[in-house]
């Protein structure tokens, strides 16, 4: 019987822990260096130049988040920010190292991306204090639930009327004098503020309105209506873009926000039945889809370019890093052609040059990020809140899934980034403004409740005197 | 630059990615328990220090050792609150009673408007039995689903209700 053992349990306010992120985001900047010392070692022998440079602009864009975060949102989780930005760093250093290769930086395929790259990641962290600062209250979305799906709309198919067509795939806009854009990337967060909206006002009706047939709840006609609509438009996403991985997106969010949102099993296999035949359809008929399926499939087959497949270029990159990988700015990934390195396949450069060890450790911060984003909505009080957190994290889940299955051919490969690490400057911004919402849901979770006001019941009666 | 310093960044980045990882890693497993536990070995009761030489006494005045500190098998290692603001939390049970209430300085401190401020309390009898008794509350104990009157042993696994908290205990 010792003493010791007694313990005091109170439930007590949430710390709001904003010193642990700090240490964390120290240390988050402090990975993206040392990498960026390894590859300039590996490389030149000496430390690279700029490496001081790079480390105040990375240390200096964590700091201003973490001021920010510190005076918008106290509460906020605090392992989410120190992961976007080693996300972002390892990223950045990631491409500066293929930025080293001559042969996949020639003036044709756009010269040295990683200054851009850190230009883009500057404008998402301006984004992201931006929604911390603008939006004090993540419910004041739910009054814009109908324009936000115009708008997603409209981003949606704008790359079908002023697009132009890169690599076979229609999903980006030309804005003059700033660049290409990819509206596709900022229609995903918007389209989960609609869900969220639409699904808590219509969950109830989805959910409880079925009839009970060989263990599954199978809805009512006429509820089937929105997964038949939100379908039929990922489809002609699918046909006119022919980009696989935004359609994929877009139904795949549907899906798992509907499953939430009502708890029934059912819509699951519905949204799997729905999406196989779709993608089946759409492979058999177009060429382009047709084209990665068949690449995914037979990847040792000759190219178009008498070379192997992109796909099998991947699997080599893989193959040759083995368990430790070669060490970074060791590896032979430029020999994967065009810019594809920088942006589809950089998994390939990570699975290479950190091996399995360092691929699996990059896919559990992506995990770890998502995780906070599904706790964020287990916490938040709000069903509104809730919905838009899991649409958020579920983004986020499908597309590192789609980029991650294509890349190391579980699935064929879209054209679709991986958050913070590809090169890619509207995923850069999208992905920070997504980060930034799922802080403000954090924060409101997470917030201590306000005391109750003093009842008078309580007080003392005191004695009135004349 | 040398093979071996390029093999000792190369194991070592892996190690740093890592380390950062397991330290998040941590810093959740402390965020998903919203309690926060803090030991308060050096203060004793006297009155707890009394009952805690009664068993010694019974002991050499008794024939039969009864043994309170000594485990029975098959009785309840833990209590576990698996309902209410501290639901999650869970305290050892070794030969120690637990103290129930408001009060800041019972081993669960209940924040609810409908819980006294030395509401219940769980003990070992000589038996090992653990029991729960009422101290006096303004709104009751509840076992299963009638309301204390005098100490009663706990069946394994009844709920203990106090006010909005739920109480357990588990082997």
């Amino acid at each position: 019987m010792s003493s010791n053992n007694n313990t005091t349990v109170s439930p007590g306010g949430l710390p709001s822990r904003r010193n642990t992120e700090l240490l964390m985001l120290v240390f988050a900047v402090v990975i993206p260096v040392f990498a960026y010392a390894n590859v300039g070692l590996a490389k030149d022998g000496t430390l690279p130049a700029g490496m001081l440079g790079y480390g105040l602009g990375l240390g200096l864009l964590a700091g201003v988040t973490h001021l920010a975060v510190r005076r918008w949102a106290p509460y906020a989780d605090p392992l989410m920010l120190p992961l976007a930005t080693l996300l972002n760093g390892l990223g950045l250093v990631l491409i500066w190292r293929l930025d080293q290769e001559p042969t996949i930086t020639t003036d044709a395929l756009g010269g040295p991306m990683a200054p851009n790259q850190l230009m883009w990641s500057t404008v998402g962290v301006a984004l992201f204090i931006g929604v911390l600062l603008l939006l004090k209250d993540h419910r004041l979305l739910q009054r814009y639930t109908y324009i936000s799906m115009v708008v997603a709309l409209v981003l949606l198919a704008l790359p079908i009327f002023v697009g132009k067509e890169i690599n076979g795939a229609r999903i980006w806009v030309q804005i003059p004098g700033v660049g290409s854009l990819q509206p596709g990337e900022f229609a995903k967060i918007v389209i989960a503020i609609f869900f969220a909206g639409y699904l808590m006002v219509k969950r109830d009706a989805l959910a409880l309105a079925s009839r009970r047939f060989m263990g599954l709840y199978l809805p009512r006609g006429r509820d089937l209506g929105p997964i038949l609509v939100i379908w039929a438009i990922s489809l002609l996403i699918l046909i006119f873009e022919t980009d696989l991985g935004t359609s994929l997106l877009f139904f795949g969010i549907f899906v798992v926000m509907l499953y939430v949102a009502t708890e029934r099993t059912s819509w699951i296999v519905f949204g799997l039945l729905l999406s196989a035949s779709g993608a089946v359809f759409v492979a058999s008929t177009n060429a382009h889809v047709g084209e990665r399926v068949d690449n995914w499939l037979n990847p040792l087959d000759r190219a178009a370019n008498d070379g192997v497949t992109e796909t099998a270029q991947a699997m080599f990159s893989f193959g040759s890093g083995g368990l430790f990988g070669s060490g970074l700015g060791q590896g032979y990934s430029r020999l994967i052609s065009g810019i594809a390195p920088k942006s589809d396949y950089i998994l390939a450069t990570v699975g290479e040059e950190l091996g399995l060890a360092g691929l699996m450790a990059i896919i559990m911060l992506y995990a770890l990020l998502i995780e906070r984003g599904m706790r964020t909505a287990l916490a938040a009080r709000d069903p509104f809140g809730k919905l838009l957190a899991i649409g958020l994290a579920g983004v986020f889940a499908i597309q590192v899934f789609v980029v991650a299955g294509g890349v190391t051919a579980l699935i064929p490969l879209t054209g679709m980034t991986m958050p913070f690490l590809a090169q890619g400057g509207s995923s850069v911004i999208a992905n920070w403004a997504l980060i930034a919402l799922l802080l403000r849901i954090s924060d409101t979770a997470r917030r201590p409740a306000p005391a109750p006001a003093p009842s008078l019941d309580s007080e003392m009666t005191q004695v009135v005197r004349p | 630059m040398s093979e071996l310093t390029l093999t000792v960044m190369r194991l070592g980045f892996l190690a740093v990615l890592w380390l950062f990882v397991i330290v998040a890693v941590q810093v959740i497993r402390s965020d998903l328990f919203g309690t926060r536990v803090t030991q308060r070995a050096a203060v004793r009761r006297p009155d707890q220090a009394a009952a805690q030489r009664r068993p010694q006494q019974q002991q050499q005045g008794q024939a039969k050792p009864a043994g309170r500190g000594r485990q029975r098998r098959g009785a309840p290692t833990k209590l576990v609150v698996t309902e209410g603001s501290l639901t999650g939390t869970t305290v050892a049970l070794q030969g120690q009673t637990i103290t129930l209430g408001r009060a800041h300085d019972s081993t669960i401190v209940l924040d609810d408007d409908y819980a006294s401020g030395r509401h219940a309390r769980i003990y070992p009898d000589q038996n090992g039995q653990w029991i729960v008794e009422d101290l006096g509350s303004t709104n009751g104990t509840y076992l299963d689903r009638g309301r204390l009157t005098t100490p009663v042993p706990i069946p394994p696994g009844a709920p203990i209700r106090i006010g909005k908290t739920v109480i357990e205990l588990r082997k």
